[in-house]
């Protein structure tokens, strides 16, 4: 296979010309999104440059540390968009174990798939670290960010069932049961389905990204199991930790729902 | 069975001295907001007290396990609340999270002729009528063979021939068994008729310098 085309700075404008029709149909309906269509576009472009230039720096001089600080970076922001994207509010408490499971999820997964599976060489190799850590990273995200509303809905809307097992006797555990079934479902059933249709109804961005680079397709789809297999992984071990730490928060010492 | 001094619960409650015995049961009587349901959650420590102490059999509450008291004292709160799936498995609700022994399926039925629920063992729960949710919850607890029964209102959706027939057969049973009963009620009649002891909230309540209400 060929080495991937490369696209000339002309070229790339002439695709912004999609943002300028789509820009005329909206002034032309008057839908007032003008300035956050090109305020989007705009920190598109520049987020996607300092990145590659980012990415360019930590590739050409490879160090273990420029590898964990941008995990690191990732972790804290997703942890923060998880905290930004849930509509209720969460308790301190809750917050911590938000943190940790993310972080404690993502790093066991990423880190058995990084010396287990692949075995990246050397083991903070960027082109492969930062990328895969990435992809774990943002799914677990929006798993747990799933998990956190429906849980908080949860404890909010059946909070009546919960008392009435607490009255009957019933551990916190007990209690919350089908609320942590109803909470671990909904965090997970995007990953699930997404296997379902992997290959059929969307080639994934990283399987596109490989093709493009001039990998055989079988390749391609060698790393892109392995790759589903490693985020249901990463998904399922967040969101379980997650849960399991954060039903606690909703009870106090003497088995009360807290207030 | 229970004993409370110098209780404070917010500005609820603010009890002196207050003493349930056991084997009798006993009706709290009040008005709507003088505090009978927050009395009966002090006394399986489904809340905890800001001040005083709650005995239980001499014990103090707060150093017994919540969820075992919970299984030796166990509640039927105001609104029945159904779980999912069948009579049965709600029936059965509470012995399986009290990890009790399950009755069998003569003994389920039986009860639900006795608490005139002309229901099958395999109807869905949910479905039920509010009576009749009522006495299924009612049900369920009896099951559990507990020490203490605290019953919130527990026939308050129910005409007043089948409140009677399922009142009887309640004391009954709890009688039959030497068990203790705490039932808040609003109905006059009920707790003259059923109780052993009469607990009028008005009395036992101490105020605190100001009139009640004043402070809200």
């Amino acid at each position: 296979m060929d080495q991937m085309l490369e696209i000339s700075i002309l070229q790339l404008i002439s695709a912004y010309l999609f943002i300028v029709i789509l820009l005329f149909i909206v002034r032309l309906r008057k839908i007032p999104r003008e300035k956050e269509i090109i305020i989007a576009t705009l920190r598109m472009t520049i987020q996607l440059v300092l990145v590659g230039y980012v990415l360019m720096f930590i590739f050409e001089n490879e160090r273990w540390y420029y590898s964990i600080i941008v995990l690191t970076i990732m972790e804290t922001f997703a942890v923060f968009n998880i905290y930004k994207r849930t509509k209720q509010p969460l308790s301190n408490h809750l917050k911590k174990m938000i943190a940790l499971s993310m972080v404690a999820g993502t790093l066991f997964a990423f880190f058995y798939f990084d010396f287990v599976v692949v075995q990246f060489a050397p083991w903070y190799d960027p082109r492969y670290f930062i990328p895969i850590a990435g992809m774990l990273i943002g799914n677990s995200m929006t798993g747990i960010t799933l998990g956190v509303s429906a849980l908080v809905e949860g404890f909010s809307s059946r909070k009546q069932e919960v008392d009435a097992a607490l009255m009957l006797g019933a551990t916190p555990n007990q209690a919350s049961k089908g609320i942590l079934n109803h909470a671990f479902d909904s965090a997970i059933l995007p990953t699930i389905n997404s296997m379902v249709g992997m290959g059929i109804v969307f080639l994934p961005g990283m399987m596109t990204g490989v093709i493009l680079s001039g990998a055989s397709p079988l390749d391609a789809i060698m790393y892109q199991i392995a790759i589903m297999l490693g985020v249901t992984g990463a998904v399922s071990i967040s969101v379980i930790l997650f849960l399991y730490f954060g039903y606690k928060t909703f009870f106090n010492k003497y088995s009360q729902l807290s207030q | 069975m229970f004993e409370l001094k110098q209780v404070t619960y917010q500005d609820i409650l603010q009890i002196d001295q207050l003493v349930i015995p056991s084997q009798k049961i006993t009706c709290l009587f009040g008005e709507s907001g003088s505090g009978k349901s927050t009395l009966l959650r002090l006394l399986n420590h489904m809340i905890t007290p800001d001040e005083g102490d709650v005995l239980y059999q001499g014990d103090d509450i707060e150093k017994i396990d919540p969820v075992q008291l919970r299984r030796n004292v166990v509640m039927l709160g105001q609104d029945p609340v159904m779980f999912e799936g069948t009579v049965k498995d709600n029936l059965l609700i509470g012995v399986r999270l009290a990890e009790k022994d399950e009755p069998r399926s003569s003994t389920l039925k039986s009860m639900l002729t006795d608490l005139q629920l002309h229901k099958s063992l395999d109807d869905d729960a949910s479905k039920l009528s509010g009576g009749e949710k009522q006495r299924v919850a009612l049900g369920r607890v009896l099951l559990m063979d507990a020490k203490v029964y605290l019953f919130d209102e527990p026939t308050s959706a129910l005409d007043d021939d089948t409140e009677d027939v399922v009142m009887d057969y309640v004391t009954e049973y709890i009688q039959q068994k030497r068990q203790t009963a705490v039932m808040v009620t609003h109905s006059k009649e009920i707790a003259d008729r059923y109780a052993d002891q009469m607990i009028y909230m008005t009395e036992i309540q101490s105020q605190r310098g100001e009139p009640h209400g004043s402070n809200a």
